[in-house]
């Protein structure tokens, strides 16, 4: 048998413990969308946490904005295999929009204007880990990276954080996502290297 | 679905100066359909591997697969893939994947592609499955490119010509063939409303190309009126 890909050879060495398995640093910030990008206006949008028993919190854009704001600056892991370390985000950490709802919850189903749709467990979106982001590296977030509010769930594959997040479905029962029912791993560990089905 | 097999290339061909198509052999290839892709580990003497996913720019054909690259200014994996990477050496290769930028041969509706440079690749592919039908629904890709070298898939794009129900447009962006009527420059709304695909015929609309260029097509097709989950996109960089 002839070698595997003879004469390969890297050309940038990764920063070790920092990138996930079968990732490669990238400088730029990529953009993947299965659509077009919708045009999102901050005097219409809202953003509707609605628990199992069917009560609905909701918050306006003026409302959003006006709580406790947090600086993140975090590593983004996407599963088409680019990492981008060190983006600065600013927005809303969930403990802070769960904080005071009632749920018995297990799981959190996350809508988007455009239709867009995740899943993930409810504990994932807790204890520090998880904002409704509006404002990147000092800016209003542009649209095509999911302006003017995205979810920001950084410790998994970036498929969940939800471009142009409309709202948050607590469940009893996980539910597949848009691309949680084309293939993709229902968790998305990118230590873990949950990317497809079966991983 | 996500094994890594281990696939040979067979052969290299030329799509423009720079770019190439890579033909493997995948042994116990499962199929796939038209827009999926696959990832193509690389391994270096010392173990440091390298993962990409690349489009595949024909149908399923057996065993036999193909990726066209475009080697990227200073990239690690496409120089190699098109300059270095020997016929007859070994490749791993995992996939098919993605399943929602996919055409699917029984699918009625017309179907109207949209071009940019590479992005071609993944939309060649459901030409060519268009192609490979005795009969089924019209086609049309409009497809952007900076000139006429840059131009890939030529011998398939040339046998469309005399056919009225698989046609192609060609956008030129910076150099025009001799004779062309169109002035060079990015591709403008109105032609994207092509008669036999406008909203009212409500086609399946695919786009695929640089982020600038699937934003600049994806929100032209919403303007003139298509429904945003009949434009499915991917965007490269």
């Amino acid at each position: 048998m002839a070698a595997l890909t003879p004469g390969f050879r890297s050309r940038r060495r990764a920063p070790g413990d920092r990138l996930p398995p079968g990732q490669f640093l990238t400088e730029g910030f990529p953009v993947l969308s299965a659509g077009p990008t919708p045009a999102v206006a901050t005097d219409r949008w809202r953003f509707t946490l609605t628990t199992e028993t069917g009560d609905q919190h909701v918050w306006t854009w003026p409302q959003l904005t006006a709580l406790p704001q947090a600086d993140v600056t975090t590593d983004l892991h996407c599963v088409t295999r680019w990492s981008k370390f060190d983006t600065r985000w600013r927005g809303v950490s969930l403990d802070m929009l769960l904080d005071g709802v009632d749920t018995e919850a297990r799981y959190a189903w996350v809508e988007s204007y455009g239709g867009y749709t995740t899943n993930m467990p409810l504990a994932d979106l807790r204890n520090g880990r998880a904002w409704i982001a509006h404002t990147y590296d000092g800016r209003p977030l542009p649209a095509e990276h999911g302006g003017p509010a995205r979810l920001l769930v950084p410790h998994l594959y970036l498929w969940k954080s939800a471009k142009w997040v409309s709202g948050i479905r607590l469940r009893i029962n996980d539910q597949q996502g848009f691309w949680e029912s084309l293939g993709y791993h229902a968790y998305g560990d990118p230590w873990r290297e949950q990317r497809t089905w079966g991983d | 679905m996500s094994r890594w097999t281990t696939a040979r290339l067979v052969s290299r061909t030329k799509e423009s100066d720079t770019a190439r198509t890579l033909h493997l052999d995948a042994p116990g290839w499962p199929g796939h359909l038209a827009g999926q892709h696959v990832d193509l580990r690389l391994t270096a003497d010392d173990g440091y591997q390298a993962v990409r996913s690349y489009s595949l720019s024909a149908p399923a054909d057996g065993d036999r697969i193909a990726v066209s690259v475009q080697p990227a200014p200073y990239g690690e994996v496409s120089p190699y893939l098109v300059e270095d990477f020997p016929e007859g050496a070994d490749i791993e290769v995992r996939g098919p994947l993605g399943g929602w930028f996919v055409w699917r041969p029984d699918r009625t509706e017309p179907v109207l592609l949209v071009a940019g440079g590479s992005g071609v690749a993944p939309l060649v592919a459901m030409l060519r499955a268009r192609l490979a039908l005795p009969e089924g629904p019209a086609f049309h890709l409009v497809y952007s490119l900076r000139g006429p070298q840059e131009r890939w898939f030529g011998d398939t794009l040339d046998s469309l010509a005399g056919r009225t129900e698989i046609a192609v447009d060609y956008a030129y962006t910076r150099e025009a063939p001799p004779g062309s009527a169109r002035p060079v420059g990015r591709i403008q709304q109105a032609e994207l409303l092509v008669d036999g695909f406008t909203p009212a015929q409500a086609p399946l609309c695919f786009v695929c190309g640089p982020t600038a260029f699937v934003e600049h097509c994806a929100n032209a097709l919403v303007a003139l009126g298509h429904r945003p989950d009949r434009v499915r996109t991917e965007r490269f960089g």
